[in-house]
């Protein structure tokens, strides 16, 4: 059997009320009023798609064996490197290992998720490889007061598609392929470019993922009716509601589109609402999952008896509880550059980076991994030849320890205004880890009247260093200080 | 223990510039208005100066690289000059140089000179480092600035002790209020104003829990030294001159950060350093035997916990003797006499240097209107770097025959 064996989601925290954008940009275009409910999931400023990939890989992983993946396949439009594996970069922080791996990138169109999921399936039935991790996210900047902009949310979600405790099996698939147009990004263009909404919704959306499913289901002598749920994307409400319609099914069976609790999250979007239903499902239920993007995926899975016993570690539902309010629209618009504000000379520092450095130390900066002394069992941060220990002292004596999913608390800590941040003051200090070894870090997701000396922090993989200049994203990990009550 | 150092150098010579916003001098001129003063007062000719060192931190936006810049500048007689650098030690590790050369017989008078120009750079602080901590460093270390390391030290100390930090604040602004008032009167500091401990805890925060007046000021400005032999020093007329009676040097070694050993409340290098400078001074009670120190306070919580590391205060009893006006210039152990860096700045590669010159005028009774009662030794510390990783030096010079 085939299919999906853990899953991961991860929502960023902060959410911007749409009543944030209407009440700051409804007088450029009154429009964007319509669907001004709820509100949309934002990455943080030192949050990006890969970022974010890295979270909710992290989620599907927890206490599973990451040197176990065969391949690691990451989907999005967004990601930082148009020519470097992004994920290899994933693969890194997960620290999958190298060996036997083939990792993949599937990028420039929506239905990215779904059809690197097909592959993940396939690869694994042809019997070469075991697991593959299957990540996707998207985090896409939009111009103001468009309708993007209110449509649009940040998010990723992560499958590991495996044959061993699967939860939800694989059944089959169709795919249509079409140029279909609904909005396009050129190269080395910051924003998309969309067409008409009307086209789009009647003769985008409102066709290309019924006739898909239908043909599906004609293929697999099936009937809609034979399915629990049937999850497709689509951020406009009522075509949402036309497809369900045009089909023939119980909209008790169709999952909201979520627009008012993150909104679409691109590339992740059908994977984010697929996992959202997966978390409630019961064993025995056939889902059917469709996207959409230059044509659409159709896939069908059926869970399992196992899906009883199986809880993600965060998932979808627990990072969307996970939330806190960022009701200031000026400081989303400098998150997402779109907003000139002075970073002050103290900000215009930026060397390149070493990538023979980078290369020798990958696993230490993209792995966030160190060193344990074999003699004295002492964890410690950076990894170095001598062991920090002043009773021990053992030298080239470790063995790997991971720090990225170890708890740890805070020791000593800042705001600092002085230094250049996008979002100050920038907070950091001391952590000690529970199990041993302590590093300095950043602080992130929190504000400073949030922490306090003993705080429980985990780590969150994060953007570290942009470098505009030569288009290279720099990351590590930082500190996300556990504040009560998601708030 | 080795012999140590103690009584083997004297120092005939010192020179200081008045330390600020020097916008209309280079590092050139400000070592030269030092040197001179230091020749001067050693009553010699140049050419007798056989060795050289130079103390200069952020060579970048600075004089540059080598100690070339001080040669020139001072047209030193193609002698060997040695460009030093060990953060905020700088200017004392120069003097270090100095004095060793002269203490092992390789040169009979040298020189140290320290110089920082820091108001080049066209922003407040001290020049952005993340650079300078090197390539890989700079991928992981956090996005830190100078006071942003030093106030986590802050809450780490409030932590360890169960005081509320508005204590531990209100005994920090009383550090920079006892500077302040020390620094007014002093024609060479750059800020000369008297401040009140409510207008230091009203002040913006910097970093929290620093505020404005808990950080020193930055400024431009350059110190020299000219040392020699106590024998030489005799023959040029100077059979009392000030004598080094201890130097030492003590650096992390980063059991601080990656051990769960390290209590976040005190300086391990500051408290090993100062026992070692004891020792070679034959200093059994620091408390009682020391008559005035210049102490690192580039941020009043570095001087708070410092008083603790330097084996003066009792731990956890800084606060206390701090209110209690021990560290006051009318108090039992006068701290920061000259204003200290609070009121001088913080020039890098000079400021050691400026902190032993004010010993110099102390212990010769130059010191005009700050002069203390015969104070016989004086205790000068360093701290460059991070409380969890740092460079410390501490320096004890005194008068001959104590």
């Amino acid at each position: 059997m085939v299919g999906i064996t853990s899953y991961g989601g991860y929502i960023p925290r902060l959410r911007l009320n749409r009543g944030a954008i209407v009440q700051e940009m409804a007088w450029y275009f009154p429009v964007i009023m319509a669907v001004a409910q709820g509100e949309k999931a934002v990455a943080n400023w030192d949050e990006d798609a890969l970022s974010m990939a890295v979270e909710a890989a992290w989620d599907c992983m927890a206490g599973r064996d990451r040197k176990a993946i065969d391949g690691v396949y990451l989907a999005s439009t967004t990601m930082p490197f148009a020519d470097r594996l992004n994920a290899g970069i994933l693969a890194t922080a997960l620290n999958t290992g190298e060996q036997g791996m083939m990792n993949a990138d599937f990028a420039s169109c929506l239905k990215a998720s779904t059809t690197a999921l097909i592959s993940a399936f396939d690869a694994i039935k042809a019997g070469d490889m075991d697991n593959i991790l299957v990540a996707a996210s998207d985090q896409r900047r939009t111009k103001m007061a468009t309708m993007y902009e209110m449509f649009l949310g940040d998010g990723a979600a992560a499958v590991l598609a495996g044959k061993e405790d699967v939860i939800a099996e694989f059944k089959g698939s169709y795919s249509v392929g079409c140029d279909f147009i609904d909005h396009y990004r050129g190269y080395d263009k910051a924003f998309n470019y969309g067409w008409e909404e009307r086209w789009v919704r009647d003769e985008g959306y409102g066709k290309i993922i019924p006739e898909a499913i239908n043909a599906f289901l004609e293929r697999s002598a099936m009937k809609i009716q034979d399915f629990d749920k049937v999850i497709y994307p689509c951020y406009f409400a009522g075509t949402h509601r036309a497809i369900a319609k045009k089909l023939g099914i119980d909209p008790s069976k169709v999952p909201d589109n979520m627009h008012a609790v993150c909104g679409d999250t691109g590339t992740a979007h059908p994977m984010v609402m697929f996992l959202s239903a997966l978390e409630q499902a019961k064993p025995g239920e056939k889902i059917l999952v469709a996207s959409f993007g230059q044509g659409c995926d159709v896939l069908y899975f059926e869970t399992t008896e196992k899906i009883r016993d199986f809880r993600p570690a965060t998932g979808i539902s627990g990072s969307l509880a996970n939330r806190r309010g960022l009701d200031s629209y000026p400081k989303y618009a400098k998150f997402r550059d779109l907003i000139v504000a002075d970073l002050g000379i103290r900000g215009e520092a930026n060397p390149n980076t070493s990538l023979t450095v980078l290369w020798r130390n990958r696993k230490m900066i993209l792995g966030f991994v160190g060193n344990k002394c074999k003699q004295c069992s002492t964890p410690q941060f950076p990894p170095l030849p001598v062991c920090v220990n002043p009773d021990c002292g053992a030298e080239n004596d470790f063995e790997e320890y991971e720090f990225a999913d170890k708890s740890g608390e805070v020791l000593m800590f800042t705001g600092d205004m002085l230094s250049a941040s996008v979002d100050p003051p920038a907070i950091y200090g001391l952590i000690g880890f529970d199990e041993g070894g302590r590093a300095l870090l950043d602080f992130a997701d929190c504000a400073l009247g949030d922490v306090k000396v003993g705080m429980k922090v985990r780590m969150s993989f994060r953007k570290k260093i942009t470098d505009s200049v030569r288009g290279f994203t720099g990351y590590f990990w930082k500190a996300v200080p556990l504040v009560k009550g998601g708030e | 223990m080795a012999k140590g150092i103690k009584d083997k150098v004297a120092v005939i010579g010192m020179g200081c510039t008045r330390f600020g916003e020097r916008w209309n001098d280079g590092p050139e001129v400000l070592m030269q208005e030092a040197f001179s003063e230091a020749i001067a007062d050693a009553g010699i000719d140049k050419a007798r100066i056989d060795a050289a060192w130079l103390g200069s931190c952020f060579d970048e936006v600075n004089i540059g690289k080598s100690a070339l810049p001080a040669s020139i500048a001072l047209r030193l007689p193609n002698i060997s000059v040695t460009r030093v650098e060990n953060f905020c030690a700088s200017g004392t590790e120069a003097f270090r140089g100095a004095v060793y050369a002269v203490a092992s017989g390789a040169s009979d008078i040298a020189l140290a000179i320290g110089v920082e120009k820091l108001k080049d750079i066209g922003y407040g602080g001290l020049p952005e480092f993340s650079t300078a901590m090197g390539s890989l460093v700079s991928m992981y270390f956090p996005n830190m600035t100078a006071p942003g390391g030093f106030a986590m030290l802050a809450t780490g100390y409030a932590a360890k002790y169960g005081i509320d930090i508005s204590e531990v604040k209100r005994a920090m602004a009383h550090v920079s209020v006892k500077s302040h008032a020390n620094g007014v009167l002093n024609p060479k500091a750059h800020l000369r104003k008297a401040v009140t401990e409510e207008k230091v805890l009203n002040a913006p925060s910097i970093a929290y829990p620093v505020g404005l007046f808990d950080c020193c000021g930055v400024s431009d400005g350059a110190a020299c030294a000219i040392v020699t032999t106590p024998q030489i020093a005799a023959s040029l007329g100077k059979k009392d001159a000030v004598r080094v009676k201890a130097l030492q040097l003590s650096l992390s070694n980063g059991m601080e950060f990656q051990y769960n050993d390290w209590d976040m409340a005190h300086f391990i290098t500051a408290s090993r350093a100062s026992t070692a400078a004891y020792e070679e001074a034959g200093i059994k009670n620091p408390r009682q035997e020391i008559d005035m120190m210049e102490v690192h306070d580039c941020f009043s919580i570095t001087e708070l916990v410092t008083m603790e590391d330097l084996h003066i205060s009792e731990r956890g009893q800084a606060p206390r003797d701090i209110m209690d006006g021990f560290y006051d210039r009318d108090g039992g152990l006068p701290c920061q006499v000259d204003g200290g860096l609070k009121c001088f700045g913080h020039p890098i590669g000079a400021s050691g240097l400026r902190m032993l010159y004010e010993m110099y005028l102390q212990l010769l009774g130059r010191a005009e209107k700050r002069q203390l009662k015969d104070p016989k030794i004086g205790l000068t510390h360093n701290l460059g770097g991070f409380p969890m990783m740092n460079v410390c030096s501490v320096a004890i010079i005194g008068k001959s025959g104590v």
